[in-house]
């Protein structure tokens, strides 16, 4: 395998990086995936409200790409995922996530079916190697695609009316899940419709040679509907909001794991609804069964919480004190106006109605106050506006 | 063509039949299962195989030297009653010298050697059987695991720990000590004469892909010495040659009801809804059984038989490591007389025979190995069983079997090429010894790990199916996630050398495989009821 740029230097700039740069105020930066990426542009508060009320447009570039091709992708991605990855079909993205022969989490994603036997695999994490060993015993190419290839998510109920004005016509009609293709400076742009704020959104896949270009063209069409730069921060909200969960905050990917038992499974994480018994062997089949016929540790819940102080790091109390459960990440969601909580409940707590408290802490200039927050199960995400789905989509 | 009717004739199919998927048809049909084995060969028994090589010429092509049978798996199956006759037993190991002062191994007493060294000898013999005692317990049941929680496997691991308190202190420290070291540095400590420290040396690496300074060693040498802690001084020759060994196995198995099928090649195992439903064997035809039994080696098995697709993604990553390349040939030789070694009294010539003078010349053969060469200089362990056993061979002629290492599976040039050097290589070893045995060749005939590997399908043609080193042993026998012979497949089971307590011809894995597959059935069905 050769030197892949990643190889040679510790931390990347993303193929965007002027113009993320010069846009970026706070000079405000984390490390994702070995690219160096924004918490911030300017205030977290302006770029969550330009991502739920126009378009707010998040540097992607970093998420790792694996592209699959060969007479058995299929069947590989197949066995790998826990899902039934035949029925995405040409021209469809599906969510998933992949696991270690004990059932635990790897990771989630996902898998572009870009056309007969040619995948991408877009995930949070690196997983070169767990794809690798997974090759045995079929025909199939992995490459990492994620230094070639720059991507942005554009998300907002203008978000469809930006790409018009780019020059992507028809993209209204472009169905949840679905992929695109358009010309772009005479080269390809893929346009997919996913993301990761529960909203009508969209994620441009490009060419890293064109980045800037791109970035320009879009900022430029979107000027008119009020497009904004969005960093980490906001993004974090909204996927709460969106009760997306995220590797590294919700859960442990299964090898980053030390100690024995803190992994998750897909049941434990609320997906359930992914993993199908029926499509024959997959990579964790047995340990999930057993699970799904011994039960599982944990149960995975949005809670709403009473009040309006964030439950970050929170632990989850039954009514007699006792710790029944933990908040995994936390917002004050603005939109919805509500406190949720993503969390992890020790089985069986975490019903529907579970009479539980959490247990939050807040500062105010050296005064510590502690709350018992009521909280209750929800069973759908607070943020879930129908032009999510629409198609034609919403064109403002 | 399949062959759906067949359904309720057998409930148990078993894939092969070397002698551990004999034992196993055995038990299982002595306990009430409808068996049926299906052998790739034209004759049962595996590596336990008598083959005419030379026109009036037979020889054990496989394994040539008992030292392993397990006396209570032959009194169960009543070998004796089934055509089992041994035309010698508790033979002497002759460590041959090139100036002919020979040493000769007789049980705790070694002659040719020291005072000291013979004393020497006693003592670690003595001390070696006691920690054959202790395997013992531990080889005729299925291994227990440390993690999943059954008073069965309680039980084994408080035997054992109590079997090793009661080898007493220094013993237990002693075992510990030498279970992780090598059989270079166990022997050097013991003995002054290098050929005995050889001697001992050889019986740490027969088979495997080790020299005596390699680790797991003395786990060889333990493994290979199981067989003193059953009563045995020496290893024995099966009237007949191992074939004969394997008939019986055979006859043993039909005279309880299981039915055997030759020529019969499975090619793969059936799976519905994940589940081994049945074998699809190469001729097209498809039988079906509710538990599904593998004498064949774990690669052979899961790469082959079920194939990685059907496997969890780290488990297939295991089989994959799994270390089978075998590094023993064999020389079979047609000879016109009894060869006359330097200084040997013609009455041991029938005895077992070793070519290795130093642990030097042992390791450097094995450097070889470590590279994808041949050794230039090989080390051999030999029989000549026409002493004992006049059907084999036309009356005054005689067959020699040695097993010669190092010769790696994967050799660099190719067998092909390299065959016919490396056997020349092994016959001017014996020359030396045994000057004018070129004169008297009739007839001779490598088989190379390769060629192994065709005759009786064991990947890598290695001696165990799988390096019996203590990452792949015990416990972890073939791998972490097949272990007391099930596997990740639901309806399939292990019963060869590959698994627990590996290979030689001993029974054990067979049988404590047989225990195992009922043992399960009988847990479903309390889950079921
Ligand atoms: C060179 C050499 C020398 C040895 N010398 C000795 C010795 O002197 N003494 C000793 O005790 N041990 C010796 N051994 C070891 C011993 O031969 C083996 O450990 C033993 O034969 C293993 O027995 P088994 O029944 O588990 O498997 P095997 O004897 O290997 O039998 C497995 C059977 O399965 C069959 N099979 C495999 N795949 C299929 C398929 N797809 N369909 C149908 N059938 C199939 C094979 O044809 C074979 O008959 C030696 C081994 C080697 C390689």
């Amino acid at each position: 395998m050769s030197l892949r740029p990643h190889d040679e230097r510790m931390v990347m700039p993303t193929p965007f990086a002027p113009r993320v740069a010069a846009l970026c105020q706070t000079n405000d930066w984390y490390t994702w995936a070995g690219y160096t990426t924004p918490n911030t542009f300017e205030e977290v508060g302006l770029e969550y409200f330009a991502m739920r009320n126009a378009t707010g447009v998040f540097d992607l570039s970093p998420m790792t790409k694996y592209r699959i091709t060969g007479p058995d992708s299929e069947a590989f991605l197949n066995r790998v995922m826990v899902r039934d990855v035949r029925k995405i079909k040409p021209g469809r993205v599906g969510y998933t996530v992949w696991c270690t022969d004990e059932g635990m989490v790897h990771d989630d994603g996902t898998i572009f079916h870009l056309a007969d036997g040619d995948y991408r695999l877009c995930a949070q994490e690196r997983c070169m190697d767990w794809l690798h060993w997974s090759t045995l015993g079929f025909d199939v190419d992995i490459a990492d695609e994620t230094a070639d290839i720059a991507a942005l998510a554009v998300q907002g109920p203008t978000s469809c009316a930006t790409l018009r004005n780019m020059g992507l016509s028809g993209i209204e009609n472009l169905k949840p899940f679905g992929i695109a293709t358009f010309p772009f400076n005479g080269a390809e742009l893929l346009v997919s419709r996913t993301g990761y704020t529960g909203d009508l959104g969209y994620e441009l896949w490009i060419d890293a040679g064109q980045a800037l270009p791109l970035w320009d063209a879009l900022f430029a069409a979107g000027r008119e509907l009020l497009i904004r730069p969005v960093g980490s921060e906001a993004l974090g909200i909204a996927r709460i909001e969106a009760g997306f969960i995220m590797a590294g905050e919700d859960f442990v990917p299964a090898e980053q794991v030390v100690r024995h038992g803190r992994a998750r499974s897909p049941f434990e994480l609320g997906l359930d609804w992914l993993v199908d018994f029926h499509k024959g062997p997959f990579t964790g089949r047995n340990a999930l069964l057993k699970e799904q016929r011994e039960g599982s540790r944990y149960r995975f819940v949005i809670l709403d919480i009473e009040g309006n102080k964030p439950a970050n790091h929170s632990f989850i109390l039954d009514k007699h004190g006792r710790t029944i459960g933990h908040v995994t990440s936390a917002a004050w969601c603005p939109t919805a106006k509500s406190n949720i909580a993503l969390a992890s409940m020790n089985m069986p707590w975490g019903r529907d109605d579970d009479e539980m408290y959490a247990e939050i802490y807040y500062n105010r200039e050296l005064a510590w106050t502690r709350l018992l927050s009521r909280c209750r199960v929800r069973r759908d995400p607070v943020f879930d506006p129908p032009r999510r789905r629409a198609t034609p989509a919403q064109n403002l | 063509m399949t062959d759906a009717l067949n359904k309720g004739s057998y409930d148990t199919i078993i894939i092969g039949a070397g002698h551990n998927g004999l034992v196993c048809a055995a038990y299982l049909a002595k306990a009430g299962r409808k068996v049926l084995v299906l052998e790739a060969a034209s004759q049962p028994g595996g590596a336990a195989a008598t083959r005419e090589f030379h026109p009036g010429f037979r020889i054990s092509s496989g394994a040539h030297l008992l030292t392993q049978l397990n006396p209570g798996i032959a009194r169960e199956l009543g070998l004796a009653s089934h055509g089992l006759a041994y035309a010698a037993r508790d033979l002497k190991t002759v460590a041959l010298a090139e100036d002919g002062a020979h040493l000769v191994i007789d049980g705790a007493s070694v002659s040719g050697v020291s005072a000291s060294d013979a004393a020497a000898y006693g003592r670690f013999h003595t001390q070696n059987k006691r920690f054959g005692k202790v395997l013992d317990g531990f080889f005729s049941r299925r291994q227990p695991t440390l993690v999943d929680r059954s008073w069965d496997d309680a039980f084994s691991l408080l035997k054992l720990g109590w079997s090793l308190r009661r080898l007493g202190k220094d013993d237990m420290q002693d075992l510990m000590r030498v279970g992780l070291i090598n059989i270079y540095d166990v022997a050097n400590e013991h003995f002054d004469s290098e050929l005995l420290k050889a001697a001992v040396a050889m019986d740490g690496v027969l088979g495997s892909h080790m020299g005596p300074r390699s680790p797991n060693t003395v786990y060889g040498y333990l493994h290979r010495h199981i067989g003193d802690a059953w009563g045995n001084t020496g290893p024995a020759l099966v009237r007949g040659g191992m074939g004969a060994l394997g008939q019986a196995f055979a006859a043993a198995a039909r005279g309880f009801g299981a039915e055997i099928r030759c020529d019969s090649k499975v090619a793969l195992v059936e799976m519905q809804g994940c589940r081994a439903t049945g074998v699809t064997l190469e001729s097209g035809e498809t039988l079906l059984a509710d538990t599904i039994i593998s004498n064949a080696d774990p690669k052979t098995t899961f790469e082959k038989l079920v194939g990685h697709p059907s496997l969890d993604a780290g488990f297939s990553r295991r089989v994959h490591n799994f270390r089978s390349r075998g590094v023993s040939a064999k020389l079979h030789l047609a000879l016109d007389a009894l060869p006359e070694f330097t200084g040997l009294d013609g009455a041991l010539a029938g005895e077992r025979l070793l070519l290795a003078p130093t642990m030097d010349h042992i390791e450097r053969a094995f450097n070889h190995a470590k590279y994808g060469e041949y050794s230039q200089a090989p080390v051999m362990e030999v029989s000549i069983p026409t002493v004992h056993d006049d059907s084999l061979a036309p009356a005054g002629k005689h067959v020699l079997s040695a097993i010669v290492q190092f010769a790696p599976y994967a050799l660099g040039q190719g067998w092909d090429t390299g065959k016919q050097a490396f056997k020349q290589l092994a016959l001017d070893q014996l020359e030396q010894y045994a000057p004018g045995i070129g004169q008297q060749l009739l007839a001779s005939e490598l088989s190379t790990p390769v060629d192994l590997e065709r005759e009786f399908g064991m990947t890598g043609g290695h001696w165990h199916h799988g390096e019996i080193a203590l990452d792949q042993a015990l416990l972890m026998r073939p791998m972490p996630g097949a272990h007391q012979y099930s596997t990740p497949i639901p309806g399939l089971f292990l019963c060869g050398a590959g698994s627990h307590p590996g290979g030689g011809i001993m029974g054990l894995a067979g049988r404590n495989a047989a225990e195992a597959v009922i043992k399960h059935q009988s847990n479903g069905k309390e889950r079921a009821a």
